[in-house]
C-alpha cells in the first residue's frame, strides 16, 4: 500500500508572529519557519504504517517555493521513502492546493492520503475536505485513530460530542487530529540518510492545473491587547462585579 | 526567539532536528534537576536514541561517522536551546582514545556498544588533588600482578562516573623519574566501573555551584584484566593528549551555543522590557553591550569552525583549538554577565534560567583546561617564549 502525506511549511509555533506595519499581511521576515505540527503526525502516522507493514511506500508532497524542500527533508529524515515538491509562488489557498494535490493523486495513485486537520498559519481547515469532493474519495477528518482493516481503513474521528468510528473503502483520505500520535525525533543516522532520497520538482502545469486567486487579504491586525485584571476582596464583591460590570449573570 | 542567523551554520536540517528535540526539555525540566543536582537521564536517553551521541564513531562501528563539524553543531545547538550538554558530552569524543589507540578486539568489543548507548564511556580520570594541572605529576599507581593491574590513588573533579560503564583512566606504571621525560610511564587502561564500584573503587560526588555531576575517586587494590591496557604501557600520556584538541573544539562550540542563548534571550527581553515608558533595548547603554557580546561570539565562533575544519583535514590544530577554547569561554561569560544586567533584579530570578547558564558555563574557563594554562601554551609554542611551566 502507497500512502500520500502532505506537509506545509510554516512558521514554528515557538514564534511569536507580528503584523506588518502596512498591516498586509504578518511578518515572515527573519522568523524561523518549521514542518505544521499536525502535518508532522500525519507523517509519523504513515512511517508507523510502514514500520507495521501495513504500507509499502510513504511519499511526502509539499506545496511552496524551494525553501519547503527544507521540510520535505525532515518528512524524509522521520522516515518518509521520497518526496515531491510542486514548485509554486506566493501564497496558494487551500482550493488550489486540493488541486493540486489532485494532480499528485492521479500520477502517484496512493491508497491512503493523509493530511494535517489544518495549518497553523491560515487555520483553515479545508485542504483535506476539498480534496475528498474534488477525487470522490472517501474522507475521515480529525482521526485520533487510524486503523487499516483489509481493503477498508477505520478512522476514529475526534467530534464534538466525543468520538466518532467511521469505516471507509480504500483509497481514502485523513486528516489528523493532535492525539493521534506523538511524533519521534529525527535520528541523526536518518537525517543523513535523508538528504540521498529522492525528491522530484513538478509544476502546477505538469499536473494540469492553473493557480488562480479566489481570495483577497484586506487587513492583517494583531488581537486586541488584554486588559489587566483586578483582585477581589470577597466572594460578594465578585458576584456583584459579574451581576454590574461584565453583565455575564443576572 | 532565535536570531536570524538561526541554522545558517554548517549543517542546517542537524541543528533545526537537535533545536526540536532540546524544545521538549525546556527551563522547568532543567530547573527541577537543579534543585536536586540530580542527573537529566531523560535529555540524555533522547540524544542517545536519536543517535547523536554516536555522531563521531565511524560507521563500521555503528556510529554516524560524521567529522567533528558536526559534533560541534549538535552540541552549540543543544547549549542554544537553554539544555546542558555537560552530562554527556564526553560521550561523543571520550571512545576517541580507544578509536585511536585500542587494539582491533577492544574496538570490536566496544565500539558498537558504544555507539548504540548499550554502553555508557564518558567518564575520563585524569586530574588528581595533588597535581593539578600539572599531569606529569599524576601519583594513582597500577602495579602489574600476574594478568591484572592492581591500582592505589585517588582522583578528583572525575565528571558522570555515576553514570557510565566505562571509563578512561590515566594511571602511572612506572615513576616519573625512571623514563628519559617526566611524561614517560603513564598508561591508559580501561575501567569496567560496572564491576570496580565496591572491589576497590569507591565514588564520592562533589556537590557544586552548578548541577554537574563530578566525583572523587579513591582507589584501594583495584584490579583490572591486564588486556584493558589501551595501546602500549608508557605511552598514555601522549593518548591522552591527543583526544584533547577535540574535547577543547567540542567545548569550544559548547560556548557558543551559550553565548548566543544569552544573546537571544538578551535581544528578545531587551525589545519587550518596557520601563519609562518604552522597551529598554531603545537605549544604547542597553542594546550596545548586546551588539558588543554578539560581535565577540561571533569572532570566536569563526575560530572554533576554523579549528574543527583543521582538525577534520588532519592538519596541526592545537594552537586553534586552544584559542578557540579560550576565546569562546570568554564570549560566553560576557555574554552572560550582559544578559543578566539586561535582565536587571529578573537576571537572578531562577525561574528565567539565566542565572542558571550563568553559573554553567563559568566552569568553561577553569575546565577542562584553564585559562592561564592556554596562555602558557600560546605564549611558548606559538610566539617561542621561555616556558613558564
Ligand atoms: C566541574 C568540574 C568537572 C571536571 N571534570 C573532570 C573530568 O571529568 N576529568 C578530569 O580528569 N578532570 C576534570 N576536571 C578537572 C579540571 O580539568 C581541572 O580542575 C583543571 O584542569 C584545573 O586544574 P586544578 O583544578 O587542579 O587547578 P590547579 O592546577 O591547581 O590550578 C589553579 C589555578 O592556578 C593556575 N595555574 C596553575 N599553574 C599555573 C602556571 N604554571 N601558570 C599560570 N597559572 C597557573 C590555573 O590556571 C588555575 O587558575 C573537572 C573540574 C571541574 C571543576
Amino acid at each position: 500500500m502507497k500512502v500520500l502525506v502532505a506537509v506545509k511549511r510554516v512558521v514554528d509555533y515557538n514564534v511569536k508572529v507580528r503584523a506588518k506595519a502596512d498591516g498586509s499581511d504578518v511578518d515572515l521576515n527573519n522568523v524561523k519557519m518549521a514542518i505544521n505540527p499536525f502535518c508532522e503526525i500525519a507523517v509519523e502516522e504513515a512511517v508507523r504504517l510502514k514500520e507495521a507493514g501495513t504500507a509499502t511506500e510513504v511519499v511526502a508532497v509539499s506545496i511552496g517555493d524551494k525553501a519547503c524542500q527544507e521540510q520535505i527533508r525532515t518528512a524524509l529524515a522521520l522516515g518518509a521513502d521520497r518526496g515531491i515538491q510542486v514548485e509554486t509562488e506566493g501564497a496558494v489557498e487551500p482550493l488550489v492546493v486540493a488541486k493540486l494535490l489532485k494532480g499528485v493523486i492521479e500520477k502517484e495513485q496512493p491508497q491512503l492520503v493523509i493530511l494535517g486537520k489544518q495549518s497553523i498559519d491560515g487555520d483553515n481547515n479545508q485542504t483535506g475536505q476539498m480534496l475528498g469532493a474534488l477525487t470522490n474519495m472517501a474522507q475521515g477528518t480529525f482521526a485520533s485513530e487510524v486503523a487499516i482493516d483489509g481493503d477498508k481503513v477505520n478512522v476514529t474521528r475526534e467530534v464534538d460530542g466525543g468520538l466518532q468510528t467511521v469505516s471507509l473503502n480504500l483509497p481514502a483520505i485523513v486528516t489528523t487530529d493532535l492525539r493521534l500520535n506523538e511524533p519521534r525525533y529525527a535520528s541523526l543516522p536518518n537525517i543523513m540518510k535523508a538528504k540521498k532520497k529522492p525528491l522530484d520538482v513538478h509544476t502546477p502545469a505538469d499536473l494540469g492545473v492553473e493557480p488562480k486567486a479566489h481570495l483577497t487579504t484586506l487587513k492583517v491586525e494583531p488581537p486586541a491587547e488584554r486588559q489587566a485584571g483586578i483582585m477581589v476582596e470577597s466572594v460578594e464583591q465578585l458576584v456583584d462585579k459579574l451581576k454590574n460590570e461584565a453583565k455575564v449573570i443576572s | 526567539m532565535r536570531s536570524p542567523s538561526a541554522f545558517t551554520g554548517d549543517y542546517p536540517e542537524i541543528r533545526e532536528a537537535v533545536a526540536q528535540l532540546c524544545a521538549d526539555f525546556p527551563g522547568d525540566y532543567w530547573r527541577a534537576l537543579d534543585q536536586e543536582r540530580a542527573y537529566p537521564t531523560e535529555f540524555v536517553q533522547a540524544l542517545t536514541e536519536a543517535g547523536y551521541l554516536s555522531v563521531l564513531i565511524p560507521e563500521q562501528y555503528g556510529g554516524a561517522g560524521l567529522p567533528l563539524g558536526a559534533a560541534c553543531a549538535i552540541l552549540e545547538e543543544i547549549q542554544r536551546a537553554g539544555c546542558n550538554g555537560g552530562a554527556c558530552h564526553a560521550q561523543m569524543y571520550t571512545m576517541g582514545t580507544l578509536l585511536r589507540h585500542g587494539s582491533e578486539q577492544q574496538k570490536q568489543r566496544y565500539l558498537p556498544a558504544i555507539a548504540s548507548g548499550e554502553l555508557r564511556l564518558q567518564a575520563f580520570g585524569v586530574t588528581e588533588p595533588g597535581s593539578g594541572t600539572d599531569t606529569t605529576r599524576i601519583r594513582t599507581r597500577a602495579e602489574r600482578d600476574g594478568d591484572h593491574y592492581v591500582i592505589n590513588g585517588s582522583k578528583v573533579w572525575i565528571s558522570r562516573t555515576e553514570h557510565s560503564d566505562l571509563m578512561v583512566l590515566l594511571v602511572r606504571t612506572a615513576p616519573r623519574d625512571a623514563g628519559a621525560k617526566p611524561s614517560d610511564g603513564m598508561s591508559v587502561l580501561l575501567v569496567d566501573l560496572r564491576e570496580a564500584v565496591g572491589q576497590g573503587l569507591t565514588i564520592k560526588p562533589i556537590r557544586t555551584m552548578m548541577n554537574h555531576a563530578t566525583t572523587e575517586l579513591f582507589f584501594d587494590d583495584l584490579r583490572v584484566p591486564a588486556e584493558n591496557l589501551v595501546g602500549e604501557e608508557g605511552r598514555g600520556f601522549r593518548y591522552i593528549l591527543d583526544g584533547m584538541n577535540a574535547e577543547r573544539i567540542l567545548i569550544a562550540a559548547e560556548c557558543i551555543g551559550d553565548a548566543r542563548y544569552f544573546v537571544d534571550r538578551a535581544s528578545s527581553y531587551a525589545g519587550d522590557r518596557e520601563v519609562f515608558g518604552r522597551p529598554i533595548g531603545e537605549n544604547q547603554g542597553v542594546q550596545f553591550p548586546i551588539a558588543r557580546a554578539h560581535v565577540q561570539t561571533e569572532a570566536a565562533a569563526a575560530i572554533v569552525q576554523e579549528a574543527a575544519r583543521r582538525f577534520d583535514a588532519g592538519d596541526d590544530c592545537g594552537a586553534q583549538a586552544n584559542m578557540s577554547k579560550l576565546l569562546a569561554s570568554e564570549a560566553a561569560w560576557a555574554a552572560g554577565d550582559t544578559c543578566i544586567q539586561t535582565y536587571g533584579g529578573f537576571g537572578f530570578a531562577e525561574e528565567y534560567d539565566i542565572e542558571r547558564k550563568f553559573r554553567e558555563t563559568r566552569l568553561y574557563q577553569v575546565a577542562p583546561i584553564s585559562t592561564n594554562l592556554i596562555l602558557s601554551y600560546v605564549a611558548t609554542h606559538e610566539l617561542g617564549l621561555p616556558r613558564s611551566y
